[in-house]
């Protein structure tokens, strides 16, 4: 057993899947199942405004039986993220809630500044918060001291498909925070990306670009999901030192059959 | 009702068809010279089927947008006498209205399934073969330098296009020269406009196959004596259609004389992929949104602002536009965003067109009228 808890609740995958931009939701529901995700970020914003105009696609999505953790992909302030939670509380009858305080349009780099003020509101309002942001530790020491318990650092910007943009930062963070839930959100492209952060000792990964707009989305949902389990068996199993001159794999001296 | 003869073209007649004398002026007069292209030479006693026999099978269409029209126009092709009904006092003005017109049965690959290229190879040699308003030259596909990755993207999901550079650019579209370094040009692509086009269909049904039209009048299949119905209400839909979805749609139409495009040009963009349509009279249609819901009422103010942030990022001049219209409303769609046929009874049920209205439409049609007319099964839409 290897249990991974957000919150006190065990959640049965390691990879969490998001629900944008997939062909169709019948794409959709099978990339669900194939990447066997037991957590799915569901965006408010566009999805659901307007009481009962997206109700098929949510219904869709809570017909999955699966975990949702809405998100508050788009807001530009604090003000903004702390309303489209207070909604998502409402529709998605869950006080978890993906925070993300967008700085630009362009870059949909994190404004932290912003991201500490919603999450130290939403937490004192009883939310559980799982904040996207940088790799930047005083940020993220700044975000537990507001209450999260969960970190939810960016590999690389959203929708790059870069990986892992800086390994020494990501690195120093797990290192920093070695019992805090970290999850890798953003930025990934390829299944080796994830098996890298899993590698490296974090403790789920978030997708949706990469596989929604993969060539064939299903196939990646899977490719990512095993991945994600290699990488992690090789965390717990212990890698060996990487060196710079060979080992021999077989003992040449002192063997006792020559 | 059975069917007796079947035509070389593939239309069929009825057994017992009363035969008048043929009237040598009326196809000429009315019949569209395109239709008797397509159909190959027929015989008198078609036109006269047509023109509406005593024994005609008795065919019913609900809903005038682009599905309901074209199925009338396959139906009447087969000899139906055709009556259609529509709860609006106009054809065409549900999504039908707000579509882009734009036959891209290849770019659309970049996110549908083949069946959709499939449909759509035969829905423009359909309209090609029976209206002449639709423009054959191709699709222009471009993007910011720092989006090229997204066009490259675009480019390994499709095929028939060309990686064109600067000149041939500034070639096609003069006012976009030096605008954009690379682009993909989709040569055998066209589009056409919905409104002008579903005017023109239903002047056709009208004048030259006798076609009833029943407007401002809200039915159900149930309450219709026909030999056969053919639901085309698309979102209206639902309640016999359980597992049909809306997507909403906002688009715009913008007016400028300050740029002249001569073909359909889709930003590839990772927030807000848009295309441009021009139109007549220094018009453009800029679409369009996709959004899960269900609500046909609300143009948001950030739907506005991501249409409008892309047709500037086309080309400055676009800023200075005049907004004639904005307009909203809802794709039917079901779960794998593909068309369906369904058979209930008597009823055909022809839904679920998504984004390929003007795209699947005649594709579809014609496989409900063959369905009837012919006995024939389509299993990749009867789902």
């Amino acid at each position: 057993m290897d249990p991974l808890q957000f919150y006190g609740v065990s959640v049965a995958s390691r990879l969490l899947l998001g629900t944008a931009q997939y062909p169709s939701p019948a794409i959709l529901a099978d990339a669900i199942t194939r990447s066997d995700a037991d957590l799915l970020t569901v965006s408010l914003r566009r999805e659901s405004t307007g009481g009962t105009g997206g109700r098929d696609f949510w219904k869709l999505i809570s017909g999955t039986g699966r975990k949702i953790l809405p998100n508050t992909a788009g807001c530009h302030s604090a003000k903004e993220a702390i309303t489209t939670a207070e909604m998502a509380r409402d529709v998605f009858d869950t006080d978890w809630i993906k925070l993300e305080v967008i700085g630009n349009a362009d870059t949909l780099q994190p404004d932290v500044f912003g991201l500490v003020e919603a999450a130290r509101e939403l937490s004192a309002q009883g939310f559980k918060v799982f904040p996207y942001t940088t790799d930047d530790l005083i940020v993220a020491e700044k975000l537990l001291s507001v209450g999260c318990e969960v970190l939810m650092p960016w590999g690389a910007p959203i929708g790059s498909g870069k990986g892992l943009n800086n390994r020494f930062a990501l690195k120093a963070m797990r290192a920093h925070f070695p019992s805090v839930p970290l999850v890798i959100d953003a930025g990934l492209g390829v299944p080796s990306h994830a098996a890298d952060a899993m590698e490296l000792g974090f403790d789920a990964v978030l997708l949706n670009t990469a596989v929604a707009k993969a060539g064939d989305p299903v196939g990646m949902a899977e490719g990512f999901a095993l991945a994600i389990k290699a990488g992690r068996l090789a965390y717990l199993a212990g890698a060996i030192e990487a060196r710079d001159m060979a080992v021999p794999s077989t003992p040449v001296f002192g063997q006792p059959f020559v | 009702m059975r069917i007796a003869a079947v035509f070389a073209g593939g239309a069929t007649l009825q057994s017992g068809a009363e035969i008048r004398p043929f009237e040598p002026d009326w196809g000429n007069a009315c019949a569209g010279k395109h239709d008797r292209e397509a159909i190959g030479f027929l015989s008198a006693s078609w036109r006269l089927t047509r023109m509406g026999s005593r024994n005609a099978m008795q065919i019913a269409v609900i809903g005038a947008g682009v599905m309901g029209l074209v199925t009338a126009h396959q139906c009447a092709l087969r000899g139906g006498r055709v009556t259609v009904y529509e709860r609006r006092a106009e054809a065409g003005r549900g999504c039908s209205w707000y579509a882009g017109g734009m036959l891209a049965a290849w770019c659309e690959m970049e996110s549908a399934e083949p069946l959709i290229g499939e449909l759509g190879l035969e829905s423009l040699a359909y309209w090609k073969t029976h209206f002449s308003h639709v423009v054959e030259k191709g699709t222009l596909v471009i993007a910011p330098p720092r989006d090229l990755p997204d066009l490259k993207r675009f480019a390994a999901r499709t095929t028939l296009h060309e990686w064109i550079g600067r000149e041939a650019i500034a070639a096609l579209e003069p006012d976009l020269a030096g605008r954009f370094e690379t682009a993909l040009f989709f040569e055998r692509e066209a589009h056409l406009d919905p409104r002008d086009t579903l005017a023109a269909l239903k002047a056709k049904l009208t004048d030259e196959f006798g076609v009833t039209f029943v407007m401002d009048h809200a039915v159900t299949a149930d309450a219709i004596d026909a030999d056969h119905i053919f639901d085309c209400r698309g979102y209206e839909a639902r309640d016999a259609l359980h597992d049909l979805r809306g997507v909403k749609g906002e688009m715009l139409i913008l007016r400028t004389k300050e740029v002249s495009l001569s073909r359909p040009v889709r930003l590839v963009h990772p927030r807000i992929p848009v295309y441009i349509v021009p139109r007549a009279d220094h018009h453009f249609m800029v679409g369009a949104t996709m959004i899960e819901s269900g609500d046909r009422t609300r143009f948001s103010a950030r739907s506005m602002v991501e249409l409008l942030n892309a047709a500037y990022a086309v080309h400055p001049a676009f800023g200075e536009a005049e907004i004639v219209e904005m307009g909203t409303d809802v794709r039917p769609a079901f779960a794998d965003n593909l068309p369906r046929i369904r058979r209930d009874r008597n009823i055909l049920r022809l839904n679920g067109l998504y984004r390929h209205g003007y795209l699947g439409a005649p594709a579809l049609a014609r496989r409900a009228a063959e369905i009837v007319f012919e006995q024939k099964s389509f299993p990749e839409v009867e789902r």
